[in-house]
């Protein structure tokens, strides 16, 4: 087998495997962890009758491999459970919050990508000189804002102060897409803001590196222009850590999102999530949480797959 | 132009390189590299620039294509290419030159080509875009270099990737790369420190020839000055930045002047008199080894002897298996079959069942200095630990002992309280000399202990280890892949080849013909000091190298 | 002495402010945490140099004793995350073998889950207080301490001079205690103040959510949340503690930056 089939399949493969032990460690964790889930929902004065049927209606007297495995068919078919709070069909408000969730991320990567690979360029281009110190001050004053600071800073100075934009990011359905658009315009900055220094980082440390390769030199030597350096030799070896690096970081975007959408009260994934850790209603954020984690995984898994595709050792073995 | 007999195609007059250094927490400082350089090169002639490391050599070649690394500048002097001051060309011009006039060579064309490309397209890249000749012309002329250059199977060659080639054909895609566009002169720099010693003669062999077939005029740059005699019409010789000597080859070679130049041509010509056999300190019988998940041994059978107070130098090429003994010897890779005899005892074949005694007898000495000592510990703690972990000396006498030790490696007792990291490459390699004396030991295992080092100081290092021995009466196994050192200092030779002893016996013996293939190739592939011993090897040898 | 640049000058003395201001909060707070002293959201005043809160408490008062729950939780959690992860790293580097497979290959588990996701879904199980907030980010961040401490020793245990002390017959103590640690200390000091810079950023984000530190204890992320309801309002109540959380962030994160920036230039050293 070509060794770049072998190694993509084994990557997938291992992805597979882990994203079975993701699985495994949000059941049974939550199983090991002290505390009881049905005394928990109900409160210290919950009377034994009423905590006797909770457990009941939860299946908490059933062996719990034989609840794992029933837990693990349903979430493959597509059946994610009932919520404990409400009773509403788990898998039914996933589907139209997943959608607006991956809505605003879609508008965050689009934005985020393209401006943290230009400015990476721009302060690796210029490193150590002021462009390159002015990108990097700015990028570690946004790094150390948390996503919810700058949430509401954004917030304050834009919506309220300035009245630019809408202070809620209120979705329907039946909404067209130019207002959902201008109803996420707040949330998409701040992801943007968010991800855009570390990925900006991230990047310009890749060029770096391969600009400081001996090859470039061998190509500056040969009386290469700059522009015919950069995109003739340094471009096809960047291709693989840039493309990794903007995978991780849009991985770190799914992260960002839970906060964002709670700021902007937004009805997406997040706040579904948070809602209903406070609410202690686990199947819930069980179900999220095998979400969120199949998504971060995917999205590394793709990181790895296109450095294993670029890679041209791997290309063109021996 | 015609009229003028002879031109000199590149002319350095006064040249002067600077760069700014910035130590953390100080001030920057303004640091020259070259300092007052002339030197000219006649059409089709071969200068070469010889030199330690530091030396500015690679710093002058560069500086032919008016070009200066990590911020180094061109700050004074005239750089004549052609006629013309290219010091303070501008961006334009100087892209004009570069590749049509001038090319480059570099010391690793593993690290010079791009790994994303074919070869072919960056061989013919430069003719390509200087628009020197069309492409099949270009391509044409690639694989009569390729064919020239005895790379294999020329027609196809262009067409891999440069990881699917060896190092040593790398070296010579790079010397056809920067033939191809028939520039005027090439800068060779260390085109050949890279690869082996038997290697390294094919190239040698083909970068010759190169350049006499298309009449090119070269920089030659190495350490090597028995390398560049090989080579070059004329050479200069540098140190710190500075000239030494400039001279033609035969005169530098013949009739050095300076101190300096004649330190070099006599570089390791220690006379080292073979002692006669006598009980061994240790015994190698039979070993074979191989590293844990391998079904290959890395070392078939075998068996030496070591008498107690002499040297034992094993040599090989990398690959052979030489410095995996030492770690079977030291018990860091236990062997699979046989025995090892040390002093009189059986050593256990793993380190951690070994007595105290057996670990203190035995030490060993690294290649490379930098690793081998704890950046983090000063020289007093580093010598006096051995000191304290086998004697218990404390306090003042333990302070005393690594003064005296310190005198022994010709140190002053000031060294005792300063970092590895102030301390000069041969300063630290006697420190680590100094660590391996402290614990009195029967045998020094040396690693490569001196092939990191510039000639002269590794000199400095085989005399101190050799008035150690007849001072002290250790022995040493002696590892190295440099046929010079070892006939400065051995007294028995064993030659590896692919895990097995292919010859062994007294210095004289090993070292006389008739000869096995492999010791032949071997032997005969280190560069000797005169003139015309390229052309004496290649009629007499028997065996072909390694397909590189 | 070496120079310290203006940066790092800067970051070490409101760093410093922060936790003097921790430390003795009961002291210098002009009011009781929970005293009522005012309107809701009354302006700034000579009074209340912050205004009051939501329900009418001093904002400075709160942004003190605030201070002191958030890097108190903080330090508490990068002491266990810290301790935890080197000793474990440490360990697997040099023990090798199954134990470093199945400690490595358990973190790669932990890790393959965003750190904000699975402490939600743990903490969707036990009860919020204090004291289980430290263990689950305390234990859940010495996974990147672990992989950092892990890596950092594997590379020295290579080192030449880790060999020369295993020949002279060297025990494991002296090993780690003097061979390794020294050099591995330098990026450890500076990643010690990228966890809690994580850590402070990760308890806010958490009482943000209502999920972290609980009422009538705030930390800063808590009082953001308290007052955030006055922002649409223009009351820019919830920016003061939102803008200290960065503050020390960013303070932080200066320190570090000239540790990590000493720590690389340490390898070249002078000579040679």
């Amino acid at each position: 087998m070509h060794p770049v089939v072998k190694l993509v399949t084994q990557r997938l493969a291992l992805g597979l495997l882990l994203m079975l032990a993701v699985s495994a460690l949000i059941f049974f964790g939550v199983e090991a962890l002290p505390g009881d889930t049905a005394q928990a929902m109900l409160g210290q004065s919950a009377t034994p009758e009423a905590l006797a049927n909770l457990r009941e209606k939860m299946g908490l007297n059933e062996p719990v491999l034989w609840r794992y495995g029933h837990w693990l068919y349903g979430f493959m078919t597509g059946d994610m459970g009932v919520a404990l709070t409400n009773g509403e069909d788990i898998a039914k408000s996933v589907g139209s919050r997943l959608g607006n969730t991956l809505f605003l991320a879609f508008w965050a990567a689009l934005i985020s990508v393209p401006l943290a690979i230009l400015l990476g360029l721009l302060a690796a281009r210029y490193n150590g000189r002021w462009p390159d110190r002015l990108i990097s001050g700015v990028t570690l004053a946004t790094i150390s804002l948390p996503e919810f600071v700058a949430g509401y800073l954004v917030l304050y100075f834009l919506a309220v102060k300035l009245q630019l934009f809408p202070a809620m990011s209120m979705v329907f359905p039946g909404m067209g897409v130019f207002e959902r658009l201008s109803a996420i315009i707040l949330p998409v900055i701040v992801l943007v803001m968010v991800v855009l220094a570390h990925m900006m980082r991230m990047t310009r440390a890749a060029i770096l590196n391969v600009m400081q390769s001996a090859y470039i030199e061998t190509a500056e030597l040969k009386g290469l222009s700059p522009l015919t350096v950069i995109w003739r030799h340094a471009f096809p070896n960047a291709i693989a850590p840039v493309v990794n690096v903007v995978m991780l970081n849009l991985a770190y975007l799914v992260v960002g999102v839970v906060v964002v959408e709670v700021v902007f009260v937004y009805p997406g994934m997040g706040q579904y999530l948070v809602d209903h850790v406070t609410k202690r209603d686990l199947p819930v954020v069980q179900a999220c949480g095998m979400i969120f984690a199949a998504v971060y995984i995917g999205l590394n898994i793709l990181a790895d797959v296109v450095s294993i595709l670029a890679n041209p050792r791997l290309r063109h073995p021996k | 132009m015609l009229d003028q007999v002879k031109t000199n195609l590149l002319e350095i007059k006064n040249l002067r390189i600077e760069a700014t250094s910035y130590p953390p927490g100080e001030a920057p400082r303004k640091v020259v590299l070259v300092d007052d350089v002339s030197v000219s090169v006649e059409q089709g002639k071969v200068l070469g620039l010889i030199g330690e490391s530091g030396a500015g050599k690679s710093t002058i070649g560069l500086s032919a294509m008016s070009f200066a690394r990590g911020g180094a500048r061109l700050a004074g002097g005239q750089i004549l290419l052609n006629g013309r001051d290219i010091r303070e060309a501008g961006a334009g011009e100087l892209r004009s030159l570069r590749g049509r006039e001038v090319t480059y060579v570099a010391q690793s064309a593993a690290a010079a080509f791009n790994p994303a490309k074919r070869l072919m397209e960056q061989v013919i890249e430069t003719s390509l875009h200087h628009k020197l000749m069309p492409r099949a012309e270009a391509e044409a002329r690639a694989v009569d270099l390729f064919r020239k250059l005895g790379l294999p199977n020329p027609e196809t060659f262009g067409s891999r990737y440069p990881h699917q080639v060896s190092g040593g054909q790398l070296q010579r895609a790079m010397t056809a790369m920067a033939l191809c566009p028939k520039p005027d002169l090439v800068v060779f720099d260390e085109p050949t420190t890279a690869l082996d010693v038997t290697t390294q003669i094919d190239v040698l062999v083909a970068i010759k020839a190169a350049i006499r077939d298309t009449g090119v005029a070269a920089l030659y740059i190495t350490h090597d000055l028995a390398v560049v005699a090989q080579v070059a019409d004329d050479i200069l010789v540098l140190r710190g930045g500075k000239k030494v000597e400039y001279g033609s080859t035969d005169q530098i070679i013949n009739a050095p002047q300076q101190a300096y130049t004649q330190a070099l041509v006599s570089v390791r010509s220690i006379d080292h008199v073979e002692k006669a056999d006598s009980a061994p300190v240790l015994s190698v019988a039979n070993i074979t080894a191989r590293y844990k998940g391998t079904n290959f041994d890395v070392l078939k059978n075998v068996n030496v002897d070591l008498s107690a107070g002499q040297t034992l130098a094993v040599v090989g090429e990398s690959g052979s298996g030489k410095s995996t003994l030492a770690r079977v010897i030291t018990g860091l890779l236990p062997a699979a079959q046989g025995r090892i005899t040390f002093a009189g005892r059986t050593l256990s074949a793993d380190l951690a069942s070994r007595t105290k005694d057996d670990l203190r007898e035995l030490q060993m000495i690294y290649q490379m200095a930098d690793t081998a000592m704890n950046p983090r510990q000063t020289v007093g703690t580093i010598i006096g630990r051995p000191l304290e972990f086998y004697f218990g000396l404390k306090g003042d006498a333990k302070r005393k002992r690594i003064q005296e030790l310190l005198e022994e490696i010709e140190m002053g007792a000031g060294f005792i309280d300063r970092y590895p990291a102030e301390l000069s490459g041969g300063q630290k390699q006697r420190v680590c000399i100094a660590r391996a004396l402290a614990a009195k030991p029967k045998l020094i295992i040396c690693d490569e202990v001196t092939s990191a080092l510039d000639p002269l100081v590794a000199d400095g290092i085989l005399k101190l280890l050799l008035s150690l021995q007849a001072r002290e009466g250790v022995a040493y196994l002696f590892i190295t892949h440099d046929l010079a050192t070892v006939k400065a200092i051995a007294d028995k030779i064993a030659v590896m080849y692919r895990g097995q002893v292919v010859r062994y016996g007294s210095k004289t013996d090993v070292l006389t013909p008739p000869f096995d293939d492999y010791t032949d190739l071997l032997l005969s592939s280190v560069p000797e000091m005169k003139l015309g011993w390229l052309e004496e090897v290649l009629q007499s040898r028997k065996m072909e190298s390694g397909g590189n | 002495m070496r120079r310290i640049p203006l940066s790092a000058l800067i970051g070490l003395i409101l760093t410093g402010g922060f936790f003097f201001v921790a430390i003795f909060a009961q002291l210098i707070a002009p009011y009781k945490m929970d005293e009522l002293v005012g309107g809701v959201w009354d302006p700034i005043s000579a009074a209340h140099w912050l205004g009051t809160d939501s329900i009418g408490r001093d904002l400075l008062t709160r942004m003190i004793y605030g201070a002191q729950v958030t890097i108190f939780v903080a330090t508490c959690a990068t002491i266990l995350s810290f301790v935890t992860g080197s000793v474990l790293g440490f360990l697997a580097a040099t023990a090798g073998g199954w134990l470093d497979q199945a400690l490595s290959r358990f973190v790669d588990l932990l890790m393959a889950i965003p750190t904000l996701i699975l402490s939600l879904v743990i903490l969707t199980a036990v009860d919020v207080t204090t004291i289980n907030l430290i263990l689950v980010m305390g234990f859940l961040d010495a996974t990147r301490v672990f992989r950092l401490s892990r890596a950092v020793a594997v590379d020295i245990t290579v080192m030449d001079y880790v060999e020369a002390a295993r020949l002279r017959g060297e025990g494991r103590g002296w090993i780690i205690f003097s061979e390794i640690l020294p050099n591995a200390l330098s990026p450890l000091v500076a990643e010690l103040g990228l966890r809690f810079i994580f850590a402070v950023l990760f308890i806010s984000t958490l009482s943000f959510l209502g999920l972290g530190v609980q009422p009538p204890l705030a930390d800063w992320g808590g009082l953001v949340k308290e007052n955030s309801a006055g922002l649409v309002y223009g009351i820019p109540a919830a920016l003061a503690p939102a803008i200290a959380i960065a503050a020390l962030a960013i303070s932080v994160n200066l320190v570090a930056d000239w540790v990590l920036s000493r720590t690389t230039s340490l390898k070249g050293g002078r000579g040679a």
